[in-house]
């Protein structure tokens, strides 16, 4: 498909902010969850709104602005976002209210606040932007149903352009639920060391990521993204392959031709399997990982992504992200594979090119 | 390229019914399921009237089959009875042999249990299995699990709109061949969380609710789930199966006003109904019934109304709300009324908007107040407006 990303919004872990930079500067977080690097809001929203926005919104506005200066569009065919759970601050703002006070004495604003569709609208009011609007949720399938619909739009000539966004906030409560799963690593963690610990679970993290996507390749643009596939509950690492394969061979590129898969490892012995499969089985080039720096969430699918074009944009995969050390070859980044998947049942994969 | 995107089947349950038949039987006889509450555990079960699904979780569970050890939330039992009943009646009887999908709206996901045990999570992590059923994806999923849907599965999430904002979704990926079916539609179970949060904004009727009258007083909220098999034009041909109607037009706009109400003249009704009459290539005189949102509250009713007027004049086709038969069914809501919309061309009917007595002094018209029969439905205009200004339409043609 002739789509491609002409700008970006990212907050995360990282200092992701400043687009002319890329992971330049390395956050190392103490405690046991990675929340985001927040950027100062003066510049991008008015005091006053900002007193009444949570955590999330902010973050959502902020990017948003953020990624629609850098494409230099005013306002996007289309605002589509994803997100796993979310806005979690306020939906337990008011769940927290209405058991703890037994349904009485309550106030409207966090439930007004904590339906997942909040972000595409706030972001719609801050921009009057009265076009396609849209919100997914479905766990590691939320930002990649996004991009989908909005890849749709533009292919089919029904936007020039959109905004697209993923969304993810982790709160000290929710950690606290979440710890209480095998989803999370009971140890104490270094998250740049996520890799070395071999044991179950992972490290809870959070980003919100904007991207403007449109129909023709532009001056700035970053990258192509030739095609998305998304692969529901496979059996067994030979159906991904499977997938893969076919996934390539549509779009005319063969395993061969890749110069750079980038791998969803989370550090979680359970579910990495398949990314070392690959690896040492699948594929021969060049690797690179990076939840050691944001985190696992439902939507870090749109982190991937970003890191995926800023590689290509830039010519350049970090040292901290580079996972074949040993073998890493400097090459041309043309043709760049992501391949991300949401605890074995949402497995997604970009094609995305120079 | 699928040009045209047929449904070829439907399923449903709600307070009216618990599957097609039964719905349709409840509308011939007027009524209605809104009533006091019986199943949801809160304050308000004497003071506010809801539309529940009759039967319990545990009831669901033994009809479907299901394991009662996994963690089913209720918007994922209604959702697999409504899912399982479209698949039937489309005569499906290999999933596998066409790639399919599943995309189904759902906002308050699985809050239903997490509300019950959130102080578990909390404390002793007892019931922690619940926790992976509280986003809006568990439901997709098991539905998709159960209905044996392998090839793609999405969950939107618009709030009032998020089941017809599935529909088109899925319309949409027909059209590209990128799926040859969809089972598409939503399910909502109510909980205390937005029973508690829409009475915060004082726009819940302690009586019956009344669309599109002068003195209505908001609206009452329902639950349940309804889905349409939606299916390309080639697997039609292909197979010769009888399909219920065509979906001709599709409409997403945003009203960006305000996270809770609409502007008076409701700009971004107006657009999402403009846009799907855009894409149907029909013109306004031409469609014959028009399934407001109608929800009984005083924003809302002057909006679509209004907006209404806008695009269609002062005499607009026949209007009727059925949210006065199921209550609002929130993230369902879309499904249920496209399902009623469907059975309206097949049955040449229009359906009553119930309660209705004292004309808006704002519109130049009323809804439909009783049950319309052998009258001409060749297209449907099915509208779906929801919190965060995300307005949906639909345009259900006869084939």
């Amino acid at each position: 498909m002739e789509i491609f990303i002409k700008g970006t919004g990212i907050i995360s872990p990282q200092k992701t902010t400043d687009n002319s930079v890329f992971l330049n500067d390395i956050v190392t977080h103490e405690k046991d969850v990675l929340n985001c690097v927040e950027p100062s809001y003066k510049e991008y929203i008015n005091p006053i709104q900002l007193r009444r926005m949570s955590r999330l919104i902010k973050m959502s506005i902020c990017a948003s602005k953020v990624c629609l200066k850098e494409a230099g569009i005013e306002n996007p065919g289309a605002i589509i976002s994803g997100t796993g759970l979310g806005l979690v601050e306020d939906t337990e703002k008011f769940l927290n209210s209405v058991l703890d006070y037994k349904e009485q004495f309550l106030t409207p604003t966090s439930f007004i606040q904590s339906t997942h569709n909040t972000i595409s609208g706030q972001v719609a009011i801050a921009l009057q932007c009265f076009n396609y609007n849209n919100t997914y949720s479905h766990r590691g399938f939320s930002f990649e149903s996004a991009l989908l619909d909005a890849m749709l739009l533009i292919h089919d000539k029904d936007a020039e352009n959109a905004l697209v966004g993923g969304f993810d906030e982790i709160t000290e409560q929710h950690h606290s639920i979440l710890k209480k799963t095998k989803w999370v690593k009971k140890e104490k963690v270094n998250h740049l060391d996520l890799l070395h610990y071999k044991t179950p679970g992972t490290v809870d993290g959070e980003g919100v990521s904007f991207f403007a996507l449109t129909g023709k390749r532009e001056e700035g643009t970053y990258a192509q993204i030739k095609n998305i596939s998304t692969l529901y509950k496979p059996k067994d690492f030979k159906e991904i392959e499977n997938h893969i394969e076919k996934f390539l061979a549509e779009n005319g590129v063969s395993k061969n031709d890749l110069d750079l898969v980038v791998l969803g490892l989370n550090g979680n012995t359970d579910t990495d399997g398949i990314y070392y499969h690959l690896t040492e089985n699948y594929f021969n080039t060049n690797y690179a990982y990076f939840k050691h720096l944001c985190g696992e969430y439902h939507t870090v699918g749109a982190f991937a992504l970003w890191f995926g074009v800023k590689c290509i944009k830039h010519q350049t995969v970090p040292e901290i992200a580079i996972f074949n050390k040993q073998t890493f070859t400097n090459k041309p980044i043309k043709n760049v594979l992501v391949y991300n998947h949401f605890k074995n049942i949402n497995h997604s994969f970009y094609l995305l090119n120079q | 390229m699928s040009k045209r995107i047929f449904i070829t089947g439907i399923g449903i349950i709600s307070g009216i019914g618990n599957n097609v038949e039964e719905t349709l039987k409840s509308i011939r006889i007027g009524k209605s399921g809104v009533g006091k509450i019986t199943h949801l555990e809160t304050l308000h079960k004497d003071t506010i009237p809801v539309s529940e699904v009759k039967y319990t979780n545990d009831e669901l569970i033994a009809l479907l089959g299901l394991d009662s050890k996994e963690p089913f939330t209720r918007a994922t039992l209604m959702g697999i009875m409504a899912a399982s009943e479209a698949v039937k009646s489309a005569g499906i009887t290999n999933m596998r042999d066409k790639r399919t999908g599943v995309i189904s709206g759902t906002t308050v996901g699985g809050m239903d249990k997490s509300e019950q045990y959130y102080h578990d999570f909390l404390t002793t992590g007892e019931h922690i299995r619940y926790i992976e059923s509280h986003d809006c994806g568990d439901s997709t999923e098991r539905i998709a699990d159960y209905i044996n849907v392998k090839d793609f599965v999405s969950t939107t999430s618009t709030a009032c709109s998020s089941a017809a904002n599935s529909i088109m979704f899925g319309a949409r990926l027909i059209k590209n061949n990128r799926l040859d079916r969809v089972i598409a539609g939503g399910t909502e179970s109510l909980t205390k969380y937005h029973l508690n949060g829409f009475n915060t904004l004082m726009i819940l009727d302690r009586e019956l609710c009344k669309p599109f009258d002068e003195n209505r007083k908001g609206l009452n909220l329902g639950e349940g789930a309804a889905f349409v098999v939606l299916e390309s034009e080639d697997i039609v041909k292909e197979t010769g199966k009888k399909v219920f109607c065509e979906l001709t037009g599709y409409g997403n706009a945003c009203e960006a006003f305000h996270q809770t109400a609409s502007t008076p003249e409701g700009r971004g009704a107006y657009l999402a109904m403009k846009k799907a009459l855009d894409r149907s290539g029909l013109r306004a005189d031409q469609i014959d019934y028009i399934n407001a949102h109608g929800t009984g509250t005083e924003n809302n009713d002057i909006s679509e109304g209004r907006a209404i007027e806008a695009l269609f004049g002062k005499t607009p086709p026949p209007v009727s709300s059925t949210k006065s038969f199921t209550g609002h069914t929130t993230s369902a809501a879309g499904g249920v009324e496209a399902i009623l919309s469907i059975l309206a061309i097949q049955h040449n009917i229009i359906f009553p908007n119930m309660n209705f007595q004292q004309q808006m002094k704002e519109l130049s018209f009323k809804p439909i107040t009783h049950l319309m029969e052998n009258v001409k439905v060749d297209h449907v205009l099915s509208n779906s407006f929801g919190f965060g200004g995300n307005n949906s339409a639909l345009i259900f043609s006869r084939v």
